[in-house]
């Protein structure tokens, strides 16, 4: 690997100070945090650095972590890959569990497009300056966000299953973090 | 609010008035699916057409969504291989093996050579499984049915050799975590000799068929290219990036399942049209081809699973007599197994393209989130710029050489 995870951990703080915070390298890929208002930055840097050349936007999926504190309730996934070195990295944008929002990463790849409008249509995380914000694998009428913890699989009031009996609330949220 | 987010009919009205007011043409809108036969799958694509010529067009795509990432995290792991079969399920197997090796990556299971050796094996049956029906298909969506007919028989023998190995054809739910659940039995390398000796010729005759076949050539040269730059800003990967021109290919660049211990060679294309992904594809079958039959010649002896009982269920026989072996098999079943807190990223070269399987655990039964990179999402975003300009049918053939698959799309 000719890329070491340090010289990618160092540029990236020379660079952007504390707005890249907690390096930790999870099985193969490097993992760290980004401040939400320096996204659109921060790959910009990882894409155009001639060192870094992070030219591939592999991967955009959010999480929803509800009993974090406020501010940290999202978190929007980015996965990028070297293709000339062969390193992945891996870095999240935590988000306000009321407002949502971070830049679009559609200026710098055309493939965000479509992966943004699906972590809107499931988390309702409104990405900034995104072209056509609407949502894709759900019904435009919905109104809820179904990938959020709070939003039951099932509906509660069916009687006909009762998922006790199995060792498994029905409530999702409780169950998950145990 | 912008016009993009309007439906698609409002936006052309507009446009149809300002033409008629232009030169008194008449635009017209047209919409291709959800229910079209050359859709292969039910998604939708609202195109505003001048005659023959598409001006713009927009996919509506969801409508077999079926919720894969909120219902795996309700679900323990075993539970989840049946999801990942409905993804792509032209090659169900390549998802079921992708989502062990996720699991394994996780959980910090080293799996036996016996074990990654079968595993490329039916991976690679399922890659051609999967690259018979682009090829052929593409055939019939531009007026060759022969083809078709005559290569189709093949895909059933593979789904003949994943029946012998796990007893299901198409949804195939096969192996656990660690390896497979019974060995293969000679009945299954037996059929897979068959179809090795066979089946080389039967592709010969089918790219005789179509490769130098003018009307093949006419219809599909220079239809739906794209160029590498733009293919991979879109987030190409598989054989439709490899027809752009570029070699990326996971088997390659990050082997998984001694994948390096094989010769092959990644073919790729150079403009990225029908017809270079069609050439891309057939080439890759003689590849997977040769892949499979060197694991057959260097087939290590040795167990078929990893020796993990915490997570590789006991056998059946010893459940019903031995009580540490029904404890084990109730704990598993029930998902009441040690997971570590972590997260994993897992890509595989699937059928289309790079799978990758996102996975966060909170050391709990289920998965705290499961993300599934479906490579036919990322990628089907680019048809409509593929096809602007371009005639109707030639939408089709180009929309039949992507291999969009519909279960996979909408996940």
């Amino acid at each position: 690997m000719a890329l070491e995870t340090t010289v990618i951990q160092d540029k990236l703080t020379d660079k952007f100070g504390d707005k890249v915070a907690g390096f930790v390298q999870q099985h193969d890929i490097l993992s760290f945090e980004v401040d939400s208002n320096s996204m659109n930055d921060v790959m910009r840097f990882l894409k155009e650095d001639d060192t870094l050349r992070f030219n591939f936007l592999t991967d955009i999926c959010g999480v929803h972590y509800p009993d974090f504190e406020k501010d940290r309730q999202f978190a929007v996934v980015y996965h990028m890959h070297n293709w000339m070195d062969n390193v992945r990295i891996r870095f999240k944008c935590f988000l306000n569990g009321d407002k949502p929002e971070v830049d679009t990463a559609t200026n710098l790849f055309l493939g965000a497009n479509w992966q943004e409008r699906e972590t809107y249509d499931f988390y309702g995380i409104i990405f900034k300056g995104h072209p056509q914000l609407k949502r894709i694998l759900n019904m435009d009428e919905m109104e809820s966000f179904p990938m959020r913890k709070e939003f039951p699989m099932e509906d509660g009031g069916r009687t006909d299953k009762d998922d006790r009996f199995f060792g498994r609330t029905t409530d999702n949220a409780n169950n998950n973090l145990k | 609010m912008s016009d993009l987010l309007l439906p698609p009919e409002h936006r052309y009205a507009k446009q149809i008035e300002e033409r008629r007011n232009e030169d008194g043409s008449e635009l017209s809108v047209l919409n291709l699916g959800p229910t079209h036969p050359a859709t292969h799958g039910i998604f939708q694509n609202i195109l505003l057409m001048d005659g023959e010529r598409i001006l713009d067009g927009e996919g509506t795509v969801g409508y077999i969504h079926r919720a894969f990432e909120k219902i795996a995290e309700n679900r323990p792991f075993y539970q989840i291989t049946p999801l990942t079969d409905r993804m792509n399920y032209c090659s169900a197997p390549i998802n079921n093996m992708g989502w062990w090796m996720t699991l394994e990556k996780a959980l910090g299971i080293e799996v036996p050579k016996r074990v990654q050796y079968l595993r490329v094996i039916i991976m690679e049956l399922a890659r051609i499984a999967d690259h018979i029906i682009c090829n052929s298909v593409l055939g019939v969506d531009t007026g060759a049915l022969t083809g078709f007919l005559y290569v189709f028989q093949y895909r059933e023998k593979i789904y003949e050799i994943y029946e012998e190995i796990c007893g299901a054809r198409l949804t195939t739910n096969m192996g656990r975590i660690g390896g497979f659940e019974r060995d293969w039995s000679p009945a299954a390398f037996k059929k897979i000799n068959e179809f090795m000796d066979e089946f080389p010729k039967i592709w010969e005759d089918f790219e005789n068929l179509l490769t130098r076949n003018r009307i093949f050539m006419d219809r599909t040269i220079n239809v739906g290219p794209i160029s590498a730059e733009k293919a991979m800003s879109y987030g190409f990967t598989g054989p439709n990036l490899r027809a752009a021109g570029v070699d990326y290919d996971i088997r390659v660049m990050q082997p998984y399942s001694s994948y390096e211990d094989f010769e092959f060679n990644v073919p790729v294309g150079k403009s990225g049209d029908t017809y270079d992904r069609f050439c891309v594809r057939n080439a890759e079958v003689w590849e997977s081809l040769k892949i499979i039959r060197q694991a057959l010649d260097k087939l290590p002896e040795g167990p078929y699973h990893a020796d993990v009982p915490d997570y590789y269920l006991p056998p059946k026989e010893d459940v019903y007599t031995n009580m540490e072996a029904l404890i084990y098999h109730f704990k598993i079943v029930m998902g009441e197994v040690p997971v570590p807190v972590t997260e994993v990223y897992h890509p595989v070269e699937g059928g289309n393209g790079e799978l990758g399987f996102y996975l966060i655990t909170d050391g709990s039964r289920t998965p705290y989130r499961l993300h599934f990179r479906r490579p036919c999402f990322i990628y089907y975003q680019a048809f409509n710029d593929m096809i602007k300009g371009q005639m109707l049918s030639d939408a089709i053939a180009t929309l039949s050489s992507l291999n969009v698959i519909a279960g996979e799309l909408d996940a």
